[in-house]
């Protein structure tokens, strides 16, 4: 027996504790319901005692971390939830149901909380595109998205797609999901008295995934490749018609509570409701329908098997519910109910299989503040000086650039995922933010005059360069692509992919980096409401570990009102182009692209975000788009105020003529990716006013040029032509980058 | 007038061509069960786009086999107009209501973006408001959306004028480029001989409100309604 807790992921501790608060030996069957819930992915072990930094209250927050999503009032009839959440071990070993479940995953959290999904996102981050395996992981994740999130009919609307050598054995597909619910019907996972039954509804249950939230809490060894049936395998299809059955549940008030079934599967959910609602559970298991003969109590409990949902109902509703099911074809079966004793038991035809308490199961798993210790790479990297880097030819650099996947444009990607079902889409991928309107036509009372934007941030290098600055960047950089579409920030769900906890300098990154983003979240104003922690995105081969860059992905979901939006293009000739924002300081080109495509190098110290100064500039780029004093907007991020002017006039077939008075070297100039920076377009009638106003909120500004109608990106310092360039061949490069370092698989 | 919307296990945009029908145009809308025999007293059957039985086998094929694909069958028969879009085009062709197939994109990956589109024949009750050579913006997103028809049928669809939609350019040139998946002559929509049973690929009820980018869409639901 002392040797199974290990293969159940405990540790010896773990499990002395588990004797001691048990009084006995679990059995095979308790031992393996204790490590899947003790499991760093399911009990948050490491990561508890910091996440209490974030702030998750304001005016409009019905429900904060906890439940299984956060939810928002977005005006007097409607609300939202959403939630993101990693799915990074299973895309490595199994690209494409890995990604794949991760999207049907999300999409059920969302659901539980009575909502309809209407709007899905996606971090992806790998190795780099030279290696083959690479390539396939790519193909196979953004092909198990598309798969899933297409055929189930919601719209994947928006996402980032970046490489990097750290991510090579540990792709993070971090995914997101979005719903809608009336205004004061959010469900809970929670029975309202004991004697309440759990109806198990969706798919069959079969083998796969036994072992799922264990293998997701540990480090990939030598033998990852074989880890490939621990991997949970989706069928869109079934989820779908799960969807509909579910809308239909709920709509006829059939249930009083709904959780999904996950990491865990059964044992988690059942004792997840159980422990919420303060009361005990038994479980049947020969009611559950299987989809293979001959499965043991053990993986009928254990089992991730996919689209599968517990609901709470009065048993007097079973046979309503179950009458829906057959309309969808799902399977349905009464397998429990809530009891008054605090205990988890479950039954084998009659046999008592595993009797724990509740609380041993949900609450007492332990809880480590681990070592912390400032890792020592940081002294190597701080030694940066960006002066002695050698001049390189600013057309080469570009070119260099636009070759860049991280800098290139993502349509391969998205172009795979129907952003538009649903007809809600306003703004498309592709810009700095999605805009969405928000009605469900079966219920045409769910319907806000309010549009919705969201958009998913991370930028891992800033991180690794500075926890605590990189994880203000990154929140700062979020909340700044809202505002350049025109909306306030009302929400942030985030997902924290970190290496190895057990070692102090990981879980230095991640306390570093929870405190920055707490710290810009509360002077920016914006709550967390739900969020998830993936640890463990470690390698470790014959004699080295490789832990991935802290990696922080926060989406931020924000409101539009009077429909006042904007996207990033240039729209006419003759417009002015100007550069707004935190700009009286020194361009740094630390752990921006430039430094690392052009020369090789992440290197540097994060350029700290100024968050009063970011505060102002978003409350300004508001009141431009409210007032129509701004035909456009886009934040220069990846790839600096460079790219950022490229992307502005790509598909426009405008031209810019940009004239630049400044004594900085001009390849830090325009490759810099100093934060808090927004280029804007506006009318020549307009530029006094808009200036005024830009002042008066104490932001700077600088005229940069005015767009043009032959197509051509020229540059002028101090009036003396430094480039010339026509933006057809670099619009061709930039967007060919993705297709072209694709191909060629093996 | 009254349009029925044919709602398979796997339909997802049936939501949305009700909405357009409903919300936009004010007509009368209802959805039809795929275990529904009967289609009596409709002027109009949409087939939405979806994943009509999680499109396996392929696509269309299962829901080309239920109770209401037969009705589909027998209202188009006695002249019913049947308006297939997406995976109902796809149903359409499994159905043989409309000739040929449509095969998996040319690069073997779904495809969502906005297209232009040529009409070519503006003769049918589903495009009588459009001009021939008018030029459309409407998106697509689909797989299987490579449309296939052997040469001598494809002269003979020419002949009776069967080819609707064409993809095109900007300028509305019929362009190897243009063509977002492989579909022999660029062909995005066609109709039976006699003009009452219409497939295309592309999504007018994506196109149907300004507030998402085109209303160019809306020129089909107005032909049907005039």
């Amino acid at each position: 027996m002392m040797e199974m807790y290990r293969l159940h992921g405990l540790t010896k501790e773990e499990y002395e504790r588990v004797l001691e608060k048990l009084g006995r030996e679990p059995n095979h069957v308790e031992l393996g319901i204790l490590g899947a819930m003790w499991s760093e992915h399911c009990s948050y072990k490491s990561s508890k005692v910091f996440l209490k930094m974030f702030p998750t209250k304001s005016e409009m927050v019905v429900q904060g971390p906890g439940e299984n999503a956060g939810v928002i009032k977005l005006d007097e009839s409607v609300w939202i939830t959403f939630k993101v959440e990693s799915h990074n071990h299973p895309s490595y070993i199994e690209p494409f149901n890995g990604a794949a479940t991760g999207v049907g995953g999300i999409i059920r959290d969302v659901l539980s909380m009575g909502a309809r999904p209407i709007a899905l996102g996606n971090s992806l981050r790998f190795g780099p595109l030279d290696d083959p395996k690479t390539k396939h992981l790519v193909k196979g994740v953004v092909k198990g998205i598309s798969a899933y999130g297409n055929s189930i009919g919601v719209p994947t609307v928006c996402g980032e797609t970046f490489f990097e050598e750290c991510y090579i054995t540990n792709p993070l597909v971090n995914a997101f999901c979005l719903g809608v619910l009336p205004a004061g019907k959010m469900y809970t996972s929670r029975a309202r008295e004991p004697g309440q039954v759990l109806v198990l509804i969706g798919s069959s249950t079969g083998r796969d995934g036994v072992h799922g939230a264990v293998m997701a809490s540990g480090e990939f060894s030598q033998d990852r490749e074989s880890k490939r049936s621990h991997v949970q395998v989706g069928d869109p299809y079934f989820g779908k018609k799960l969807l509909e059955a579910l809308m239909e549940i709920i709509e006829k008030d059939l249930v009083v509570g709904l959780q999904d079934l996950g990491a865990a599967g059964l044992a988690g959910a059942s004792s997840e409701v159980a422990n919420k609602s303060g009361m005990g559970v038994e479980l049947y298991l020969e009611q559950v329908p299987l989809r293979e003969e001959g499965m043991e109590p053990y993986e009928i409990l254990l089992s991730e098997s996919q689209e599968r949902m517990l609901l709470i109902t009065q048993e007097e509703k079973v046979k309503h519910i179950e009458n829906i099911a057959k309309r969808h074809h799902l399977e349905c079966a009464q397998v429990g109910k809530l009891t008054d004793d605090g205990q988890f038991r479950a039954y084998f035809n009659g046999n008592l299989v595993a009797e724990l308490p509740v609380s041993l199961i949900v609450e007492e798993a332990p809880v480590y503040m681990r070592e912390r210790t400032e890792p020592s790479y940081l002294v190597e990297l701080r030694k940066f000086q960006q002066e002695q880097l050698p001049y390189v030819d600013l057309k080469e650099a570009l070119y260099n650039l636009l070759s860049s996947p991280n800098v290139c444009s993502k349509e391969w990607v998205y172009s795979q995922y129907d952003y538009q079902v649903g007809t809600n889409t306003v703004l498309k991928p592709g810009g700095d933010a999605a805009v969405l309107r928000i009605k469900w036509s079966a219920r045409p009372q769910i319907r806000s005059e309010r549009l919705i934007a969201i958009t998913m941030e991370g930028n891992s290098r800033m991180v690794y360069l500075n926890p605590y600055e990189g994880g203000k960047f990154v929140v700062a950089e979020a909340c700044r692509n809202l505002a350049c579409v025109g909306a306030v920030p009302v929400g942030i769900t985030d997902c924290l992919n970190f290496g190895n906890p057990e070692r102090p300098e990981i879980m230095w990154q991640l306390e570093q980096a929870i405190k920055g983003m707490a710290e810009a979240c509360q002077s920016l104003g914006v709550p967390v409401v739900s969020g998830n922690v993936s640890l463990y995105n470690e390698t470790v081969d014959e004699k080295t570990a490789r832990n991935i860059y802290p990696t922080p992905v926060v989406v931020a979901v924000g409101v539009v009102e009077n429909r006042k939006f904007l996207d990033h293009k240039f729209k006419e000739d003759g417009h002015l182009i100007f550069l707004i924002g935190d700009l009286k300081r020194g361009s740094k080109v630390d752990g921006s692209e430039f430094l690392k495509r052009i020369h090789g190098k992440v290197l540097g110290d994060v350029p700290e975000v100024n968050l009063e100064k970011e505060k102002a500039l978003h409350g300004l780029l508001l009141r431009l788009i409210n007032e129509d004093l701004i035909l456009s907007a886009h934040d220069v991020s990846t790839g600096g105020l460079m790219l950022c002017l490229l992307e502005c006039l790509f598909g426009t077939s405008l031209g810019a003529t940009i004239n630049l008075y400044t004594d900085e070297r001009l390849d830090f100039f325009l490759f810099s990716e100093n934060p808090t920076r927004v280029v804007v377009s506006v009318k020549k009638e307009d530029a006094e006013t808009f200036k005024d106003m830009v002042e008066a909120k104490g932001i700077d500004w600088v005229l940069l040029g005015r767009t043009t109608d032959d197509g051509i990106l020229r540059i002028e310092l101090y009036d003396e032509p430094v480039m010339e360039e026509k933006l057809e061949p670099l619009e061709e490069l930039w967007k060919n980058t993705l297709e072209k370092a694709l191909s060629h698989t093996l | 007038m009254k349009f029925a919307i044919c709602v398979f296990p796997g339909s997802n945009c049936d939501y949305d061509v009700y909405y357009v029908i409903k919300d936009i145009l004010g007509q009368s809308a209802e959805f039809v069960h795929y275990t529904q025999k009967n289609l009596e007293g409709y002027d109009c059957v949409v087939l939405p786009g979806g994943f009509s039985f999680g499109d396996y086998l392929r696509a269309g094929a299962l829901a080309s086999k239920t109770p209401l694909a037969y009705a589909v069958q027998d209202f188009a028969q006695k002249g019913g107009l049947v308006l297939g879009i997406c995976n109902g085009f796809q149903i359409l062709t499994e159905l043989h209501l409309l000739p040929g197939a449509l095969l998996k994109n040319e690069n073997l990956r779904f495809i969502c973006k906005d297209v232009y589109l040529r009409v070519e024949n503006s003769q049918i009750p589903f495009t009588r408001k459009i001009e021939k050579g008018e030029v459309l913006n409407i998106p697509i997103a689909h797989g299987e959306g490579r449309y296939y028809v052997p040469e001598d049928l494809l002269k003979q669809m020419e002949d009776r004028n069967q080819i609707v939609l064409r993809y095109c350019e900007k300028d509305g040139s019929i362009t190897p480029s243009s063509n977002p998946n492989g579909s022999i002559d660029n062909i995005a929509g066609v109709c039976n001989k006699e003009g009452n049973v219409f497939g295309l690929m592309p999504h007018p009820e994506r196109a149907s409100e300004d507030l998402l980018g085109s209303h160019d869409g809306l020129l089909f639901w107005h032909s049907l309604i005039s």
